[in-house]
């Protein structure tokens, strides 16, 4: 907001100028300052209790916490204070007095904010002397996907206060007082709000863990890919974790105009299948009767054949797990035809709402990109398009899953090509079968429900041969004569924006790590 | 008054007038000794007006901070836009100090009154009287003079006539010292787990509820009607030491005294006659060893200080202590100080909220620390990471919990250090068995 009163102040002898209201330890983050925290969270509701952003103000007559004090005209804030520095050091001695050392076991080690704070400004050595027991609660199940380890506990209390404030179902509190104290839950209920997971990731240590991810892999054997939930078409930002080129853990990024901090557990379950082993490992071509094996250059010169032989009607049968690159490929490899394009979507009943953040859910509708289909043509009239198969002179697969549907249904087309991770007992008739990536192993786009264009980023290597599906089918276009070749998939998309109205003057770059919502963008470009 | 005991000719009675007087817990009783004149007095006057001369008076929070009470109901929104609330806090848990007890046991009336003024002056028209669970008898007898004061038209839509609406509710605590904390008792009141807020917002912009709010001791409020009927001159008068603490005061003392019990004395009388003379003195053959002034969670005095020690909060501070409730805790020279200090701590550890790192942890190990120094297993060093760990402690929290836990630590320490080290180098039998 222009007219918003900004204050100055100076944090650690750097000044910074930042709106009135705006608490101590985000105006720091203005300073390049992370001031050393664990209860404050941004998503979260103030709890001020950890006392770790403990920093000295001058005038004030005491030390005052970051997390809640707002900045003021001329506050002369220092994080680097013997006083502050003294605070951190006696807070992260009290935590660890009753938190086991066992990071060699833990699952948050190597991400873990009282490992790193204590390696940070910890003391070398403890002064409770080891005649004295630890806390001890055995680990306890809290349901869903959720481990909870008391003796790890810092009581900070994300936790509680996501499930109070944002998920609001209040089942998981303190229970007990001083040092006795830990988390404790309904007794009737169970830790399975299909948002939970979030308590995993918001808890700073050791306490709260994911039962899925539980012994996988230590932190830093983790490569990270900044992605999109497939999971629904909410198009929550994610993270895939991944080790040695096997995706193990989802995890939310944060994109403060889509998820917030936050994704759901189907969300966080969606990464199973982008490990599958069966996966077509090299383009097929038929040969009497049956699909051998060929190379790149050869299937793409059986394809584009068929397609230059071929004249009349066409069948796309696509995915809206598909990229928006490769939707809008597939419609110009079928230019030349009258073309059916179609797609279905699971869809169950209801969205599954996260209440404490607006317009946020588990959508009914499983697939990530259905928008980015209807946007280009696709109608989701799967059924219709299985029909219009008869009167087909070319159908074309784009990962379609084909459950349901027969070989012969789909040979009803003179020809067909197929193209896709996995091949279905329906594709085996195809004449031509050709590889590709799935969204963890390509760069691409998809549409969300809210119209929100965004980037994903590959996280692992295709099996075998296979490409991603913007290469192929712009190789594919280059072999017909009609454009394509692709050296990425921005060029892929720069070509889509050129030709797509909806995507008019977007490119990869513009698009950014957030996204950018097409409606906006178009009525901006009509007003300019 | 000493209740049991006779009034002591140097006491100054007036909240503790009626004490052992079953009669005066009666409405009409209470009315036959002069109650309900300055509430109905203070019905015709304005708001504002009734604030002012309880500034006047200098009355302060006798709860332990020792906050002007007129100043701090001047705080409340001078308009009213939302609905304003009184909290009275009945929830006198600090070991030590048995003073709200009695005043509710024998004077319902008077704090029934004393909430009603308040109530009037801050445009209150709700009150709550948050009482701590353990005490029963006080409960039964607020709630038997509440329903009087009802039935007579004292509360409710139209209270003694005036038009205006008080109403008032007594709220059980279920037994924990932290809800005698002004924001954690709001959280109590409100249902939710007895924690501190932390502040700002402090309760005169959002208090229970989230509304504006008074929150005043019950020793506070019981003195209201008395200096709106007698004048804030009168009780401004009743000074013996520092003109900034003014009235009386009722001290519980407690421990080793002849005659333990409620003493109500002017501000500024000397400690050292209060335990000495009022309170009977030391047993046969005993002598004073130390004396903690204001509860458990002040600063321990020793002998010399307790005995030049001026009881108002000047005096106290002057002292290097607090008067906090006035609960005085007598030690003589059979006291084990270091058992007793660890008696304390190991009520802070028990009563920690939880929220903040330093109290939940700190107030735990400290205990442990003074318990292995007991057990004989203490070295040196213990002592001075004792007091280490009191500094952080010290002013690094939500409220004073934890604060309270390291002061008599400290003070204990630095007092009788003797005692500390007798343990530690084995030249005192060790009186617990393990840590």
């Amino acid at each position: 907001m222009a007219d918003q009163e900004l204050i100055n102040l100076t944090i650690e002898g750097v000044p910074v100028r930042v709106p009135k209201g705006t608490l101590l330890i985000e105006a720091a983050k203005q300073a390049g300052i992370m001031i050393p925290h664990y209860c404050y969270h941004s998503g979260l509701p103030v709890a001020g209790v950890c006392r770790m952003c403990l920093v000295h103000v001058e005038k004030a007559p005491k030390l005052q916490i970051a997390c809640w004090t707002q900045v003021a005209e001329g506050m002369v804030v220092s994080v680097m204070h013997d006083e502050a520095r003294a605070a951190r050091k006696s807070v992260l001695e009290f935590l660890l007095i009753n938190h086991p050392l066992d990071c060699p076991i833990c699952d948050q080690a190597g991400e873990c904010e009282l490992q790193d704070y204590v390696f940070q400004e910890g003391r070398a050595r403890t002064r409770y002397t080891p005649t004295y027991a630890k806390r001890f609660n055995p680990v306890e199940d809290f349901g869903g996907d959720v481990l909870y380890v008391p003796n790890r506990c810092i009581l900070c209390t994300r936790c509680v206060r996501f499930m109070d404030h944002v998920a609001q179902d209040p089942i998981i509190n303190v229970s007990e007082r001083g040092d006795r104290a830990y988390i404790g839950i309904h007794p009737e209920r169970q830790l399975d709000h299909p948002w939970a997971g979030n308590v995993v990731d918001l808890c700073p240590v050791g306490s709260l863990l994911s039962k899925d991810f539980l012994h996988k892999a230590r932190a830093w054997e983790l490569d990270k890919a900044a992605s999109v939930c497939t999971g629904c078409s909410q198009g929550c930002n994610v993270n895939l974790d991944t080790r040695t080129n096997v995706v193990v853990r989802v995890r939310p990024r944060v994109n403060l105009q889509v998820n917030r901090y936050f994704m759901c557990d189907h969300g966080r379950s969606q990464y199973r299948w982008m490990n599958r082993g069966d996966r077509i490992e090299a383009p097929l071509v038929e040969d009497h009767g049956d699909l051998a094996a060929v190379s790149w250059d050869h299937a793409f010169v059986r394809a584009a054949e068929i397609l230059r032989g071929a004249v009349g009607r066409a069948v796309a049968l696509v995915s809206p797990h598909a990229s928006t690159e490769a939707l809008f490929l597939v419609k110009r490899v079928l230019a030349g035809f009258e073309t059916t394009g179609a797609f279905r979507v699971d869809r169950v009943e209801g969205d599954a709402p996260l209440r404490g953040v607006p317009n946020l859910a588990l959508r009914s509708e499983r697939a990530p990109n259905v928008t980015g289909a209807v946007l280009l043509g696709y109608r989701e009239q799967f059924a219709d398009a299985l029909k219009a198969l008869e009167r087909a002179a070319v159908a074309l697969v784009l990962d379609e899953s084909l459950a349901g549907v027969t070989r012969e249904q789909l040979s009803a087309a003179g020809q067909v090509i197929y193209i896709g991770t996995v091949l279905p007992e329906a594709a085996r008739g195809a004449k031509v079968v050709l590889p590709v990536a799935n969204v963890a192993e390509e760069d691409g786009t998809f549409v969300n429900r809210d119209r929100r264009a965004q980037r994903y980023m590959q996280a692992k290597v295709t099996p075998g041969m296979a490409r991603p599906a913007w290469w192929v089918l712009g190789e594919l276009l280059g072999e017909m004569g009609a454009g394509g070749r692709f050296g990425s998939a921005a060029e892929a998309f720069a070509w889509l924006a050129q030709e797509e109205s909806a995507f008019a003057g977007l490119t990869h770059d513009a698009l950014g790590a957030q996204g950018v919502v097409l409606s906006e963008r178009r009525v901006a470009g009509a007003t300019a | 008054m000493g209740f049991p005991h006779k009034p002591h000719p140097k006491e100054t009675v007036v909240l503790s007038r009626y004490f052992g007087d079953a009669d005066a817990r009666t409405y009409d009783g209470w009315v036959k000794r002069g109650g309900y004149e300055a509430l109905r007095q203070t019905l015709t006057m304005d708001p504002a007006r009734v604030t002012d001369v309880v500034k006047a008076s200098g009355l302060r929070g006798r709860g332990g901070a020792g906050f002007p009470t007129g100043l701090k109901w001047s705080f409340m929104p001078k308009e009213k836009k939302r609905p304003h609330y009184l909290c009275c806090n009945a929830d006198e848990s600090e070991p030590g100090t048995f003073k709200d007890r009695e005043i509710m046991r024998w004077t319902p009336h008077a704090l029934i009154e004393g909430c009603a003024i308040a109530q009037h002056a801050i445009q209150a028209e709700v009150g709550y009287i948050y009482i701590r669970g353990e005490f029963t008898e006080p409960l039964t007898i607020m709630e038997r003079a509440l329903a009087e004061a009802y039935q007579r038209g004292v509360l409710g839509p139209d209270s003694m006539g005036s038009g205006k609406r008080i109403d008032m509710y007594v709220h059980r605590g279920a037994g924990a010292y932290i809800c005698g904390e002004e924001t954690a008792l709001m959280n109590s009141i409100e249902g939710r787990r007895g924690n501190p807020r932390i502040k700002p917002p402090f309760p005169a912009a959002a208090g229970v509820f989230g509304l504006p709010t008074t929150i005043n001791n019950v020793e506070t409020l019981a003195a209201v009607p008395h200096i709106v009927k007698r004048g804030a001159d009168w009780y401004k008068g009743l000074c013996l030491s520092n003109p900034k603490s003014s009235g009386t005061k009722l001290f519980s003392v407690c421990g080793h005294v002849r005659r333990p019990g409620n003493y109500e004395v002017t501000m500024g009388f000397p400690l050292g006659e209060l335990v000495h003379e009022l309170a009977g003195g030391m047993r046969e053959g005993r002598t004073l060893k130390a004396c903690i002034p204001g509860g458990s969670s002040v600063p321990i005095l020793n002998r010399e200080e307790t005995e030049s020690c001026k009881l108002d909060y000047e005096g106290c501070v002057e002292k290097g202590t607090m008067l906090g409730s006035g609960g005085v805790i007598v030690l003589d020279d059979s006291a084990d100080m270091v058992y007793q200090i660890m008696r304390l701590a190991r009520f802070y550890a028990h009563e920690s909220c939880a929220q903040c790192t330093q109290c939940r942890e700190g107030t735990a190990w400290t205990t442990r620390i003074i318990q292995r120094i007991l057990a004989g297993q203490g070295e040196m060093k213990d002592l001075d990471l004792l007091l280490d760990l009191a500094e952080q402690m010290t002013g690094k929290t939500i409220c004073v919990l934890s604060d309270s836990c390291a002061a008599p630590v400290v003070s204990g320490i630095k007092k009788f250090r003797g005692e500390f080290e007798a343990y530690i180098k084995g030249a005192r039998r060790p009186v617990l068995a393990h840590a």
